[in-house]
């Protein structure tokens, strides 16, 4: 059977200036993501995988090469089109959370739930991530991992097509991180919502339907998981 | 209420104390220009309805002694409106209680009637009475001066005889606006006043039966002044006339002119640029205080708010800063506005202020502090949305230092390691240092522009009354009087010096260029009456020729060795080329002087002396007054030190008045200004400084940091808001030249550190409440959000 295409990459290049120096994050990425899949990209720090996701999440552009998301060119698209591809179809989680400090818990997926189509409440986001009990607390009064679940409600409550998290538990404690990871996996199960979660963390890559291996910029692995195996027998 | 305005009353309160910092910014820019501006308006409007109102002439003329009947072929003159005729005299006064002289102008009234044209407004008691010999309304400020009231009764003497005149009324008219003194230059209401009487009175009191020695009148709709002019002073002349004139010379009317155009400027320029430098340091203030929350924004785009949706969440937060401010400096606008029409109603005495507030006006404010303010907030959200989210998200790249100058110079081992740390970061980001510097420097320049004028004043006493005008007092005859006067005034006890000076009614005329302005003939070597030129060194009077002021010589286009026609309006009149042999420099009044044997040959009427200056000794004071006041030919006493007190109480006054308000605003703003900027310091670099104290250094030493780049901003920004005040002040004093003074443009050295001292002021109490700040620095809280 022919699996659905959510995300195909040609060639795709990105050299960004950090001051003075010129960093090669990606050197030519080909790769297709499919509905519904949770991969994992797995790969050292500097590999490039937050390249790849942001450019994939529409939060940055590629220097050279393509992007398609279905049947939309990321690559030409200009910051409206890509404002509004992020507002329909990307939900992020970060490693650092960014939620607004100034909104509790409640609001701070209202703020998404407000420009979105065709949202799910935000008490029902919570609820999905076990927070109900914590809706009107200020980001400051959670702890880190709640903290990342918020986030994770945030993006997960616009129902989006891709969900695209930036290590996500790279902030956290084992446990903690455990948590977190139940919560997306438990998204992606229930929603059906193509997953892809970055980590260094081999044992993480467990979770997953595929494992793509980057390291310098460039592609050097994709691999089936033929035991996946669930959240909650990680531990690392 | 959607999440994002939550967002936006929650981040409004997080930031309450720079946003009411701003909000005074705002409200000292726009109180200054609502309250000046409208005052002015109000001003402006309650002249000319009250010159309507009361009926004002358009001309007016004197006459030595004309009979009525002439009235008739006045009337019949093409152009002219309502003509009136009048008796009008001056008289010396004897005040119960005040020992010094009082001179005054009588005018007649129509018994049990008000005049035709200039009528009169009657605060108290009633006009005068048919059938009643000796009744008086006098001029409410007068009357003020002296506490006199209806019921009371003051000594004149009329023709040489003394009279009780009775008070029967307080009144005011368009006429005498300004009550001043003719041998004076300033109102000085405790020493001159002005009185109206009846006509059939003041006829008897001075031989006028069925004549006259005044007219006023008005245009016919359309009509010029010229001509009509021209044939009442053909009518007059054989009568003694002295030539009618135009509303544009009636002494009041000229005064009020000259103060409304110089208020004028300074009601409407001065606070146009408050309003202008609040506006550019809110866009400033605003602009990076947007830029810290590029994290946020990031976050926001992140998740698909476009670049207008975060421009408005901003822009919402922004305008509830700046409405605030606005409307609350508007309204205290409005009160300081009323307030200052008050102050000027007991100098420029109309029955009444028409107080009024011109839409424009606040719309002008508003739209200036909202549109700098709106396009901070936009420069500041395209700035941050430049990056893509990703970048903006991520922290920001290790910045871009270079070693400084200093250290490429190798002077690097004397600064410390902190030090080197202010100078790498004021070197890295110059553009902003240099805003912040800029920000810092307009405020103390508008702080000089409110603080220069008392230098300018004092300076004019200095010079105008210490090297120019030395005279203890002036002493003016009614008619040009033999030059033996001199001698009897030499001749009284106390008078240690006299000078004689001669007056001649003239016109002045250059091409098509007029003046109408007495010249004052004055001795060779004077002591007293001394001219000086731009150097302030005193001239000496040529035998022939005019020495007029600067502002004269501007008037009539000429210089030295120009010709100027002179049409002397004193005895016979005829015109004559007189050459210009010099500028002098004069800073109150306009005038030309020649030597006083060159301007009797001018007048033709022989050897004569208008007046005299005299100094004396103090302890003479009242018997001098004393026998000159019975004096007939005596019209007028004038002591040079109530003058400059009366110019110290009036003008000086209301000016000082404005430029407190200018300084307080300028020391509001400039507060509001470097508070904020050391608070966004602070935000920009809580991380940095947060790590330094983790790595052991002491609160002190990161105090230093911190505070020590906010010294040195401040440091670089008072020399050159000295510098930029300095030439906006001197363009300010520039454009407020009128004919009745010149105000040079002097900065004391007082002025400059008081400027700095107010801006070292604010800094103090800025750096004080950000080094508050600093102590609560949450070190593991900032290290572990990020990076």
């Amino acid at each position: 059977m022919e699996r659905e295409v959510v995300f195909r990459t040609r060639g795709l290049t990105k050299v960004y200036s950090m001051g003075e120096v010129q960093v090669h994050a990606l050197r030519g990425i080909d790769l297709e993501l499919y509905a519904g899949e949770l991969v994992v990209l797995l790969g050292a720090s500097g590999s490039g995988k937050s390249t790849l996701v942001n450019i994939l999440g529409g939060l940055d552009t590629a220097t050279a090469g393509e992007v398609f998301y279905r049947d939309m060119n990321l690559t030409q698209a200009g910051d409206r089109e890509l404002t509004d591809y992020r507002r329909r179809h990307v939900g992020f989680v970060f490693q650092f959370y960014n939620l607004i400090p100034s909104l509790t818990a409640l609001e701070n997926v209202a703020i998404v739930t407000e420009i979105a189509q065709n949202p799910i409440t935000p008490e029902q986001a919570l609820d999905l991530v076990d927070l109900s009990d914590r809706k009107d607390s200020f980001p400051a009064q959670l702890s880190g991992g709640q903290q990342q679940r918020v986030a994770i409600a945030r993006a997960i409550a616009k129902q989006p097509g891709v969900l695209l998290c930036d290590e996500p538990t790279g902030a956290l404690d084992s446990k903690t991180g455990v948590i977190v990871l139940e919560a997306l996996e438990r998204v992606n199960r229930e929603l059906g919502t193509t997953t892809v979660i970055i980590t260094h963390n081999a044992v993480q890559a467990e979770m997953a339907d595929r494992i793509i291996y980057l390291s310098d910029g460039r592609v050097i692995d994709v691999r089936v998981n033929e035991h996946k195996k669930s959240a909650r027998m990680l531990t690392w | 209420m959607r999440a994002l305005d939550r967002k936006m009353l929650r981040d409004l309160w997080g930031m309450r104390g720079q946003a009411l910092a701003i909000v005074f910014v705002i409200l000292s820019g726009v109180a200054t220009y609502v309250s000046m501006t409208s005052v002015m308006d109000s001003l402006q409007q309650t002249l000319s309805n009250y010159y309507e109102e009361y009926r004002f002439a358009d001309g007016f003329a004197t006459v030595r002694r004309a009979p009525e009947l002439l009235l008739e072929r006045i009337r019949e003159i093409p152009g002219i409106g309502t003509v009136e005729t009048r008796v009008v005299s001056r008289v010396n006064l004897k005040i119960e209680g005040f020992g010094e002289p009082v001179s005054g102008t009588l005018v007649s009234v129509p018994e049990g009637d008000q005049p035709v044209l200039n009528r009169i407004f009657i605060r108290e008691g009633r006009l005068v009475q048919p059938g009643r010999e000796n009744e008086v309304v006098l001029n409410e400020p007068f009357a003020e001066a002296h506490g006199l009231k209806p019921g009371d009764s003051i000594t004149a003497i009329m023709n040489g005889r003394y009279r009780e005149l009775s008070i029967v009324g307080i009144g005011l008219s368009p006429e005498f606006l300004m009550q001043v003194d003719p041998a004076s230059i300033f109102p000085d209401p405790m020493r001159y006043g002005v009185m109206w009487m009846g006509r059939s009175s003041l006829e008897a009191a001075y031989d006028m039966d069925g004549a006259f020695n005044d007219i006023t009148f008005t245009l016919a709709p359309g009509a010029g002044i010229d001509d009509v002019i021209d044939r009442i002073d053909q009518i007059l002349r054989p009568y003694g006339g002295q030539g009618a004139f135009g509303r544009e010379d009636q002494q009041s009317h000229f005064f009020i002119t000259e103060e409304f155009r110089q208020l004028e400027r300074t009601a409407t320029i001065l606070p146009l640029i408050f309003l202008g430098v609040a506006a550019f340091l809110l866009n400033i203030v605003i602009s990076r205080l947007i830029s810290l929350q590029r994290e946020q924004i990031a976050v926001l785009k992140a998740f698909g708010y476009r670049t207008f949706d975060v421009g408005v969440h901003y822009g919402k937060l922004v305008l509830i800063i700046v409405i605030t401010g606005a409307a609350a400096g508007t309204l205290l606008g409005f009160w300081l506005g009323v307030q200052l029409g008050d102050l000027y109603l007991r100098y420029y005495r109309f029955p009444y202020l028409e107080f009024v507030l011109e839409p424009p006006v606040m719309i002008t404010a508003a739209a200036l502090t909202i549109g700098a303010a709106l396009i901070g907030v936009a420069q500041a959200v395209r700035r941050a949305v430049k990056l893509p989210p990703a970048e903006a998200m991520r922290p920001a790249p290790p910045a871009v230092y270079r070693v400084t100058l200093v250290e490429r110079l190798g002077i690097q081992r004397f600064f410390s390691q902190p030090s080197r740390m202010i100078m790498r970061d004021l070197e890295r980001r110059p553009l902003k240092a240099l805003l912040t510097i800029l920000g810092i420097s307009s405020a103390c320049a508008i702080l000089i522009m409110g603080l220069f004028f008392s230098d300018s004043f004092d300076y004019v006493i200095r010079v105008q009354f210490g090297l120019a005008q030395r005279e203890d007092v002036t002493i003016t005859f009614t008619d040009p009087t033999s030059t033996a006067a001199i001698y009897e005034l030499k001749s009284l006890p106390g008078v240690i010096h006299a000078e004689p000076f001669r007056t001649v009614p003239t016109e002045l005329r250059h091409g098509h260029l007029s003046f109408q302005t007495g010249i004052e003939g004055i001795p060779q070597d004077p002591y007293l009456r001394r001219l000086i030129d731009i150097d302030l060194k005193p001239v000496s009077i040529p035998p022939e020729g005019l020495l007029i002021t600067e502002r004269l010589a501007r008037i009539l286009d000429v210089g030295p060795g120009d010709e100027v026609i002179v049409e002397v309006q004193e005895g016979r009149r005829y015109t004559k080329s007189v050459p210009v042999a010099g500028i002098i420099r004069q800073f109150v009044g306009v005038a030309a002087y020649m030597d006083m044997d060159a301007a009797n040959r001018l007048a033709g009427l022989g050897q004569a002396i208008s007046g005299a200056f005299l100094m004396i000794d103090r302890t003479f004071e009242q018997e001098i007054t004393d026998s000159l006041t019975e004096r007939p030919r005596v019209a007028g006493i004038a002591f040079q030190d109530r003058m400059i007190g009366a110019f110290r109480d009036t003008i000086a006054q209301t000016m000082l008045t404005y430029t407190l308000i200018l300084s307080l605003f300028a020391g509001v703003i400039t507060f509001g200004v470097v508070y904020n900027s050391a608070r966004i310091m602070l935000s920009e670099r809580d991380r940095e400084l947060a790590s330094l104290r983790v790595l052991g250094f002491t609160k002190g030493e990161v105090r230093y940091i911190l505070l020590g780049q906010l010294a040195v901003m401040i440091l670089l920004s008072i020399p050159l808001g000295l510098v930029l005040g300095a030439i906006a002040s001197a363009g300010f004093a520039r454009s407020l030249q009128t004919d009745m003074y010149q105000l040079p443009f002097i900065l004391g050295k007082g002025t400059l550190v008081q400027a700095s001292l107010i801006v070292l002021g604010a800094s103090a109490a800025s750096a004080m409440l950000v080094s508050m700040r600093l102590n609560r620095l949450d070190l593991i809280g900032v290290l572990k959000t990020r990076e």
